[in-house]
């Protein structure tokens, strides 16, 4: 399986969308967070990167901002990629969701705002999933307690 | 480019969940305090007479010896469950071989893991689906006291928070063996216990 470093594919997303890559270095690649789902359909659809598994999707708070990370696997190209994204602020956290493209996005978006609190825009179905509904607070935020 | 829409399930609706959120919170209102454990035969209280105390010990030795367990696993300590259930501890020498798939055909619950307060209401409302006489076997240290979890946000600490527990197996988790102790000692309870046994009675949980 070789990872994909951010660096070398940089230049092709720019390319078909401009200014989404904020940062990359060799392990993972920055993208803005609006332009989040543009870059994933780009990822997954081009046939040079073809990334049809979405491994893991997950978020941590690192108290000046939150990052949203998405593991993607290529089956056929036998590839894997690491995209970021930061959201600043403590309140009203948004990010598009990616439902649409990988199915199984959508419970680890559910988990994902029911324990940080980042709503992800256009999700069918977002409330919460390990907690009940009524509990105060995101319990893996870094301020929780 | 394809369009993925089509492959989203519908979902259930959210009053379901405003529900369920509305029973947990009254069950943590309501589970402030521990129900005390069922000792009362410890005090070995005499039902008087030797054809009651015969009918007793006959009655003792029956239940003891066909405790058929409910089959319930909340978390790692379910899997040394699973292996003293298995051929190496094997169960069924002490007449409990058959692991109920529901509470009406269970006479004993061995709450082996963690417990959460959203499981709460659900091993709440098993419990009261068993049929009398019913005891309740805490296996491990989070159902004794809520173990590492015990500070948690969303743990029970302690299962005696919602049944009354007759046995309590410490341990992370406890080995077969362990669990054993425990049901032997819970044999040896139900043996002391007489046919009178009193029959304990839980707010209701709407
Ligand atoms: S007592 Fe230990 S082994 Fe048992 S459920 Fe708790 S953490 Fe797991």
């Amino acid at each position: 399986m070789k990872v994909l470093a951010g660096l070398d594919i940089e230049a092709k997303i720019q390319a078909e969308i401009p200014e989404s890559v904020v940062e990359s270095d060799q392990e993972s690649i920055l993208i803005d967070s609006r332009a989040i789902p543009g870059v994933m359909r780009f990822l997954k659809d081009t046939p040079e990167f073809d990334f049809n598994y979405l491994n893991n999707l997950t978020a941590v708070d690192y108290l000046q901002y939150f990052e949203v990370i998405y593991n993607l696997t290529s089956m056929n190209n036998k590839q894997t990629l690491m995209v970021k994204s930061h959201l600043s602020g403590r309140e009203n956290l948004e990010i598009p969701s990616i439902t649409h493209l990988w199915q199984g996005a959508d419970v680890q978006e559910r988990e994902i705002f029911d324990l940080l609190g980042i709503r992800f825009i256009g999700h069918p179905n977002l409330k919460r999933i390990a907690l009940w509904e009524g509990f105060e607070g995101h319990p893996l935020r870094q301020d929780f307690l | 480019m394809p369009d993925y829409d089509h492959l989203i399930l519908p979902y259930s609706s959210g009053d379901a969940n405003k529900d369920e959120g509305l029973l947990v919170e009254d069950i943590i209102a309501r589970s402030q305090q521990p129900i005390p454990d069922p000792d009362e035969w410890l005090l070995g209280v005499d039902h008087g007479g030797v054809v009651l105390t015969t009918f007793d010990a006959v009655l003792g030795w029956a239940r003891k010896r066909s405790l058929w367990p409910m089959m319930f696993g909340l978390a790692c300590c379910a899997f040394e469950m699973m292996a003293a259930a298995g051929n190496r501890w094997d169960i069924s020498r002490f007449g409990m071989e058959i692991f109920r798939p529901s509470p009406r055909q269970a006479d004993m619950m061995i709450i082996a893991g963690t417990l959460t307060w959203k499981m709460a209401p659900a091993v709440r409302r098993l419990y009261d689906q068993m049929a009398e006489p019913k005891w309740v076997l805490a296996m491990g240290a989070c159902a004794c006291s809520g173990g590492t979890f015990s500070e948690s946000y969303s743990v029970v600490p302690g299962i005696n928070r919602i049944l009354p527990v007759d046995v309590y197996v410490p341990g992370c988790p406890p080995r077969p063996e362990g669990l054993y102790h425990g049901l032997m000692e819970l044999h040896e309870k139900i043996q002391k216990q007489g046919y009178l046994k009193d029959n304990v009675h839980l707010p209701r949980l709407d």
